[in-house]
């Protein structure tokens, strides 16, 4: 069995290139994107953990995440969707409507 | 044997049946057909009528010096103290309660009985006019005030029904009222009398103040109540010596009195109104401006004899300016050609008989005169009224003539009142004008010439009307003349009626130099006791019966006079009348003129108010608007400008302060939101990483334990 550290590792690297993808790229559909590599960096780390403590209550977790990802994924892809439709752009640096 | 009955308990109602119609008819009258307004409004004077009668008869009953009927309904004014111009204080009561003695008897009937002929005659001559139901409201709330003011028990609330006159003579008057004369007319009238009104409640006031009690008498009152009436009082200041024959306060209550029987009666100086009041339907003319409202003032003086009496100068007063009326207005009513301005000058003319007759101390006479031309006049203008009906409104009486044959019944009868106030034996002028003569003769020579005159120029113009109405050829235009027709039954009867009481009126007071014994003067006795009883009556030294019968003689021979020449005028026309106005132009003109007085009037009085008026107009927009209302919000404006400015620099100013501090304040806050997505996220990693350092050796324990 790979020790944690691995994981972890992986999981932390996940993060950081989903963080990064977050904050650098201008299309919103790849920040999306993005988001997902987060999540699926928690997921990794849930499942690793679930495993070395022999408690399945992070797997379960991980499976709501999923879940919880997709969800999250409709919402946004519809807001982009509408987003478009008025503004016909899916820039983020153009999506500045949060300040008046 | 006092005088008791039913009738005399329920006196009230006598008053009542004419302002419950008035009240229905003010009130719902539009939607009362026209059969119900004047069954409902002849109905309740006839039962006036018939009210009046039997109290009457009840008061008949009793012996002489009983006939006093007097019942309070209840005290109107409640007792107050009243300081008296002696300066002790006595309580002061005004009650609404009612008095019926021979004096009120006689004003009862006439105003009853001769208000219902013409209220009957009203049905028809008002028929075809709008406003049926508000015509007949006006008369009954008249009969109403009328009769209040006779039977009232005291000045307050004769006064009451005075002023109730006096506003329905101003409604009728104005009856036609989009017509501009006759809302004029009606103005006049109503503004002439509050003149006179104003001198009757000075000298009502002067009464309460001398006299302490303003209630006629306490006759008829039981004396357990301690009642006192002006006539008590009197006696008692005489006995006492406080008041005496001519004292001061009672020459001053008697001349202010007659200031209101003047503007009532349309005397010298206050008449004016009374031609201009011509303006209204004829029948108001008969009732209220020739038979019963204009001789209130009569009737007033009469009723405080006990006061005039006292006041000799008061009385001579009286008497000059009646005779002076009597003349002036029969002088106008010589050259006037409506038929209407004729009748209402001979009116004025027969109203100062009335006073010529009180003035000199004849009270009885003026009564009776009262009665008799409320029968002769009221027939006139009926007739008169009957006249202008058959001209299809015409009322110019050169423009009629011949109409004896195509309006019999209203030509005999209109003839009957002629003979009557000429003052031809037998009919009913004839014995009251003598007697008015025939006293003034006693008295004062100069005033009876000036009645005596009077009497030729009465006989002269009432047959130069009839002459030129009834007599010759007539001068009416075709379209006229062919609707000539007589009038309705409901119109002719009260004629006929009233030319009966023409003729037979003035017999009830046959002298007893033709053999009667005058039962009118002895009826009334009673009221005229006075206060003293050697004043009694200002004593007239008694003429001989040679000096009657020639004073008769001289007063049928003018009349017969006056006739003789109208019918040479207007008859034969062997003197013409043209020629005559052109002998003496400047006489005929101030005649035809009426002597200029209404122009008068206006160049010293009403234009001299007009101008007032328009001074205080110049005076209320400078001074009162100018200064007052624009100064007010000249200041309103400074004031609220100077509030403005604290509330823009005070009270905003702070709280623009507060507001620019928290700009200020979240100024840097303000940085951060920049509205950029990626920035936000790359604030939320920033925090998440500070916190990540911060609680970064919790992580340490947790990942410790994990190994």
């Amino acid at each position: 069995m790979l020790p944690i550290g691995h994981y972890l590792f992986l999981s932390f690297a996940l993060f950081v290139i989903g963080v990064i993808g977050v904050i650098t790229r201008r299309n919103v559909i790849v920040v999306l994107m993005s988001v997902e590599l987060i999540l699926n960096a928690v997921n990794i780390n849930l499942v690793a953990f679930s495993r070395l403590y022999g408690d399945v209550a992070g797997q379960v977790f991980a499976l709501f995440i999923i879940a919880d990802a997709a969800a999250e994924a409709a919402v946004g892809l519809g807001i982009i969707i509408a987003f478009f439709r008025n503004r016909e752009t899916v820039l983020a640096d153009e999506m500045d409507l949060l300040k008046w | 044997m006092t005088a008791t009955g039913t009738f005399l308990s329920f006196l009230w109602l006598i008053p009542l049946f004419p302002l419950a119609t008035a009240a229905l008819m003010l009130f719902v009258g539009r939607r009362i057909p026209k059969a119900g307004v004047s069954l409902l409004c002849v109905g309740s004077v006839a039962l006036s009528f018939v009210c009046g009668v039997g109290a009457v008869f009840q008061l008949l009953a009793a012996d002489p010096e009983y006939r006093v009927s007097q019942q309070i309904l209840f005290e109107w004014l409640t007792p107050g103290p009243m300081q008296m111009s002696a300066g002790h204080t006595v309580p002061f009561v005004a009650d609404w309660g009612f008095l019926l003695d021979p004096l009120s008897c006689v004003m009862v009937l006439v105003v009853t009985g001769v208000g219902l002929l013409i209220h009957i005659y009203s049905v028809g001559y008002m028929t075809h006019e709008g406003g049926y139901y508000r015509f007949f409201g006006y008369m009954n709330l008249f009969m109403f005030a009328m009769l209040t003011l006779v039977l009232a028990n005291n000045m307050l609330l004769m006064f009451v029904g005075w002023e109730g006159v006096g506003l329905c003579s101003y409604l009728l008057i104005g009856f036609y009222f989009l017509k501009k004369s006759a809302a004029d007319a009606g103005k006049k009238a109503f503004i002439v009398n509050r003149i006179g009104d104003a001198g009757f409640i000075l000298g009502i006031l002067l009464v309460a103040g001398t006299l302490g009690t303003i209630r006629f008498t306490a006759q008829g009152l039981p004396d357990s109540g301690g009642y006192s009436g002006i006539l008590e009082a009197l006696r008692t200041a005489v006995s006492s010596g406080t008041l005496g024959y001519g004292a001061p306060a009672l020459t001053a209550i008697a001349l202010l009195l007659f200031v209101g029987a003047a503007g009532k009666s349309a005397q010298i100086p206050l008449y004016v109104w009374l031609p201009d009041a011509m303006e209204g339907p004829t029948p108001v003319s008969a009732l209220i401006h020739a038979a019963t409202m204009v001789t209130a003032g009569v009737y007033m003086v009469v009723r405080m004899n006990a006061v005039y009496q006292l006041a000799p100068f008061a009385m001579d007063v009286v008497a000059v300016v009646g005779a002076v009326t009597a003349i002036f207005a029969a002088s106008i009513a010589l050259v006037q050609n409506d038929i209407k301005k004729v009748l209402a000058y001979s009116t004025i003319s027969q109203l100062g008989y009335m006073f010529l007759a009180l003035g000199v101390g004849a009270f009885t006479a003026g009564i009776f005169h009262l009665m008799t031309h409320a029968f002769f006049k009221a027939l006139l203008f009926l007739g008169a009224g009957s006249v202008i009906h058959a001209m299809s409104g015409e009322q110019d009486i050169r423009k009629m003539g011949g109409l004896w044959n195509k309006i019999p019944v209203t030509a005999k009868t209109f003839l009957i009142a002629t003979l009557a106030i000429a003052g031809i034996f037998p009919f009913a002028g004839f014995f009251s004008k003598d007697e008015i003569l025939g006293s003034s003769f006693d008295r004062y020579r100069s005033l009876w010439l000036v009645g005596f005159v009077t009497a030729g120029m009465t006989a002269f113009y009432m047959f130069r009307l009839l002459f030129l109405t009834f007599f010759g050829y007539s001068r009416a235009d075709e379209h006229v003349e062919k609707h000539i027709h007589e009038s309705p039954p409901s119109m002719t009867v009260p004629l006929v009626i009233l030319a009966g009481l023409s003729v037979i009126g003035g017999w009830i007071g046959w002298p007893g130099s033709l053999g009667g014994e005058n039962r009118f003067e002895r009826f009334l006795e009673p009221v005229l006791t006075g206060a003293v009883s050697e004043t009694g009556t200002v004593k007239i030294a008694h003429h001989g019966l040679a000096t009657e019968y020639f004073l008769m003689l001289l007063s049928l021979s003018i009349a017969g006079a006056g006739i003789w020449l109208a019918y040479q005028f207007y008859q034969t026309k062997r003197i013409a009348p043209e020629v005559a106005a052109a002998k003496w132009p400047r006489l005929y003109d101030v005649l035809v003129h009426k002597y200029y007085v209404d122009e008068i009037y206006d160049a010293v009085f009403v234009n001299r108010v007009k101008d007032l008026g328009t001074w205080l107009g110049v005076f209320d927009a400078k001074v009162i608007d100018g200064l007052g209302v624009d100064g007010t919000g000249w200041l309103a404006r400074s004031g609220s400008k100077l509030s403005m400015w604290w509330d823009k620099w005070v009270i905003d100013g702070l709280l623009n302060l507060g507001a620019k501090m928290m700009q200020l304040l979240s100024y840097p806050v303000r940085l951060l939101q920049t509205g950029v997505l990626s920035s936000y996220a790359m604030l939320i990693l920033i925090g998440l990483v500070v916190l990540l350092a911060y609680y970064g050796h919790h992580m340490h324990v947790l990942l410790r334990g994990a190994r």
